[in-house]
């Protein structure tokens, strides 16, 4: 066990943090799933409008690993499959006719885990729909499981803005998180490592009790949390290695899959953001309507933002959309006004918060703002003012790297170490980025082009 | 203010996409967003953006180089009736600078702003703010006697040649402001060398006092003979340590004051706007130096082997450099600890040139410059070490 203390880094002065209290929704009349937020999987349908299934039979499967399945939240009728732009599926829409019929495999004896295969946990994760809750390093994508992860980092912090708290959502979730990192630790001949937030009074009695693993614990400011951070300090990825990561809460969802025999379509998701009335935890399940977390007169504001995830790196949604598959988190904020202020940039700014000193604000670090979408400013040049490297606690220098990915370098990048980077590494780049760059999508850039090249 | 937002939303679609105007985009953006600040919304990437953008970066440099333009401005006028030998007010002096200051920044501005408009229309994109603090910090660096067609050359090679033929700003090699400098030095030397240049003064009309030399301190210190030192040389012009803190000698507009350059480097290094490495190396690496030089010349040396170590701090160019042209962002080094070595080589240099080399008193600029050129490469040794120990580690 290692403790990091990492220094680099910032969090965010927003306001809107959840309160820790958890109530349940209750079972909704129609979910939809979500093909577009699954990293890497290219779906192909295995159900038609009008069809029956069950809690747990396939939705769409990948087109290249056909194992890989994603099924239903409930049992009904497939009454909409929706699709965007250049035919993209966006959403397949069941009714729920609360029969909750379940695909249903005997369930596995806890003593059951050691004598499995390989080959049959995989078999079992995939087919019952929990496999995607894996995503390997590098590229960030649901995991190939033909591949044999050197290790499996988990990450048991998340210090994201507004983030629901891993602590918070593992109470009582001891045994499952036990037998889930049990049945990871078959997947890997290498180590499994739970990283978690140390000299904290309420780390999860699930983190101090696991046992089998390699145990970690950082501290310091976003994005300390982040899991590829984490992995750079304990162990980094080299060239042509793979990693495979989860969070906590997918270990204790895969636990209690082992033991119930059947899909988990449970999630705890938290509301955030300034201009939710109501900020708080829910139980409910997978493509449950987000009006069943947030009523529309829950919202201050006329015109808002609904994120799926946090505010850097979260997908935008409509406040008709969905809860997600992975995330644990609807962050709600305000859109930028579009009334604008004479040489707004010129002030003193005692309310504008920002990464620099060049703000009154700097003068009151404690304080939280309301904050909105605005970009403030326009897209330039970059101008290495040497903040980039504050933010980032890894021995990578984001300039460079960012500049090898524009001129499509392949080798350079990959010597800079693209490899060990995610979006949600460079989210704070960006964010302090006073060019307006958007480090993610040219680092995806670069990802997709080692991909197809190698 | 409202009328100017909805004159400005009137005449928006015209430069928009498709409309009649399409070319003149950036100039309409320029002055859109000069005088409001930007509504736009994220699309892609972080939902939130930080406060800062490279408008307010470029106007807190701006407002560091205040006390030091106004004191510069003052200075022209004190000079003046100084070798006049006339008594005057501050606000006379400061209104005869300002007076002399004027046209220089107005033309350093205005063809400034021309190419980089001219440019950014060309190749499509936004005018880029990096030109405020150009515009500035040229004329700041020159002799208030500087003919103002010169300026105009001047800035224009600057812009064009030291930025924009390598993509505009960012992607220069060179301080704009001091390639221009370094223009007007090697093409016109008279107009800024030399001790007839720093005093606005009219020769054939205003009439001079007896003791009036002209001569910058540096040039004075240079000009003292083997055996006796260059402080009692300055002593003899008048040129105390303290006038030379606070500025009151001749010398190009915004650089003489010290005490003013000081307050400037506080707000820049408080802001973290300019890099306090850097400036910190320059001053380590000129001051050391310098002292070595004290101790090479020995007993029988003269001119500026003589000057004590942290004389050449105040002195002419040396503070202004270090605070607002070594800091330079796109032009200095990319990494973290290149910082310190380029900064300690600027020092380093400056002082050689001014000690060593007899042609030139002032060595800053061409220091500056010097450096600028081999960041990157030292800059890309540093990177290449970087992968090794990323390749070879654990």
């Amino acid at each position: 066990m290692a403790e990091f203390k990492l220094k680099r880094g910032y969090n965010l002065k927003i306001a809107g943090r959840s309160e820790k209290h958890l109530s349940e929704t209750g079972i909704p009349e129609l979910v939809a799933v979500q093909p577009v937020e699954f990293p890497g999987i290219k779906p192909r349908l295995a159900v038609q409008v009008g069809d029956e299934v069950k809690i747990g039979s396939a939705l769409f499967a990948d087109k290249i690993y056909a194992d890989i399945k994603i099924v239903s939240p409930v049992s009904g009728k497939i009454v909409q499959i929706n699709r965007g732009e250049r035919r993209v599926l966006t959403e397949i829409v069941v009714e729920n006719n609360k029969k909750d019929d379940k695909e249903v495999t005997e369930p596995w004896n806890l003593n059951d885990i050691e004598s499995k295969s390989r080959e049959d946990i995989i078999a079992h994760l995939q087919k019952h729909g929990m496999w995607p809750l894996i995503k390997q390093r590098p590229f960030s994508k649901v995991a190939k499981p033909d591949i044999l992860p050197r290790d499996i980092f988990i990450a048991g912090m998340d210090t994201s803005p507004l983030a629901a708290d891993p602590n918070f959502l593992l109470q009582g979730e001891e045994e499952n998180f036990q037998i889930g990192v049990n049945v990871l630790k078959k997947l890997t001949d290498g180590q499994v490592y739970l990283s978690y937030e140390g000299k904290n009074s309420q780390t999860a009695a699930a983190f101090q009790k696991a046992e089998g693993v390699q145990k970690n614990t950082f501290r310091g400011p976003h994005p300390a949390g982040n899991i590829g951070v984490q992995i750079h300090h304990i162990k980094p990825i080299r060239h042509g290695e793979i990693v495979w990561c989860l969070t906590s809460y997918a270990v204790a969802l895969i636990g209690k899959f082992i033991k119930a025999g059947y899909f988990q379509r449970e999630r705890i998701v938290a509301t955030a953001g300034s201009v939710l009335k109501t900020r708080q935890y829910y139980k409910t399940i997978i493509g449950a309507p987000l009006s069943m977390l947030i009523q529309p007169d829950q919202v201050k504001d006329t015109f808002v933002r609904f994120l799926s995830g946090n505010v850097l790196t979260g997908r935008q949604i409509s406040s008709t959309g969905y809860v997600s598959y992975y995330d644990n988190l609807i962050t709600v904020i305000p859109e930028g006004k579009k009334q604008r202020r004479l040489l707004g940039y010129f002030m003193p700014g005692l309310n504008t918060p920002s990464f620099s000193k060049t703000y009154m604000s700097s003068l009151i670090p404690k304080k939280e703002y309301e904050m909105d979408t605005l970009i403030h400013g326009g897209l330039r040049a970059f101008v290495q003012s040497g903040d980039y490297e504050r933010v980032l606690p890894m021995n990578i220098l984001p300039v460079y790297l960012i500049k090898s990915i524009m001129t499509d370098d392949v080798e350079e990048m990959e010597k800079l170490g693209i490899l060990e980077l995610d979006e949600e590494d460079l989210a704070l780049c960006s964010y302090i980025c006073l060019s307006k760059t958007d480090f993610g999508s040219i680092l995806r850039r670069g990802l997709n082009l080692i991909e197809k090249e190698g | 203010m409202k009328f100017i937002q909805n004159y400005l939303d009137k005449y928006r679609e015209k430069f928009e996409k498709g409309g009649p105007m399409e070319k003149w985009a950036p100039v309409f953006e320029m002055t859109d967003t000069i005088l409001f600040w930007t509504n736009s919304r994220t699309t892609s990437g972080p939902h939130v953006r930080d406060s800062l953008d490279l408008k307010r970066f470029m106007m807190m440099v701006i407002v560091a180089l205040l006390p030091a333009t106004l004191f510069g401005i003052y200075n022209i006028g004190y000079q003046y009736y100084e070798a006049l030998g006339m008594q005057a007010t501050i606000w006379q002096m400061f209104w005869y600078g300002l007076i002399k200051f004027l046209p220089i920044i107005i033309v350093s501005y205005a063809v400034g702003g021309f190419w980089e408009v001219l440019f950014a229309i060309i190749r499509k994109h936004e005018v880029n703010e990096g030109f405020l603090v150009t515009g500035i910090l040229f004329p700041l660096v020159l002799p208030p006697t500087i003919p103002l067609w010169q300026v105009a050359v001047a800035i224009s090679f600057g812009v064009v040649i030291g930025k924009e033929v390598f993509g505009g700003t960012g992607m220069n090699i060179l301080n704009p402001a001091l390639t221009a400098r370094a223009f007007v030095f090697f093409a016109y030397p008279g107009k800024i060398s030399g001790d007839k240049v720093w005093v606005a003064i009219d020769a054939a009309k205003d009439k001079v006092v007896d003791a009036f030399s002209g001569a910058t301190p540096l040039l004075v210190a240079s000009n003292s003979q083997a055996g006796s030192s260059a402080v009692n040389h300055l002593a003899e012009y008048q040129f105390s340590f303290m006038d030379m803190f606070y500025g009151f000698v001749p010398g190009s507009i915004g650089e003489t004051s010290t005490l003013a350059i000081l307050i400037g480097a506080a707000i820049l290094i408080l802001t973290r706007v300019g890099n306090w490495k850097i400036m910190f190396s320059v001053v380590l690496g000129g001051y050391l130096t310098a002292l070595l030089m004290t101790f090479a010349g020995g007993a029988n040396a003269g001119g500026m082997f003589t000057l004590p170590a942290h004389y050449h701090l105040v002195m002419g160019g040396f503070a202004f450099g270090t605070v607002f042209m070594a800091t330079d962002p796109v032009s200095a080094s990319q990494t973290e600890k290149v910082k310190w070595i380029y900064g300690f080589l600027i020092g380093v240099l400056a002082i050689l040139v001014r000690v060593v080399n007899p042609a030139y008193p002032e060595g800053m600029m061409l220091a500056i410059l010097f450096m600028n050129i081999f960041a990157p490469l030292i800059d890309y040794y540093v990177i290449k070490g970087h992968i090794r120990r990323r390749l070879s580690r654990a």
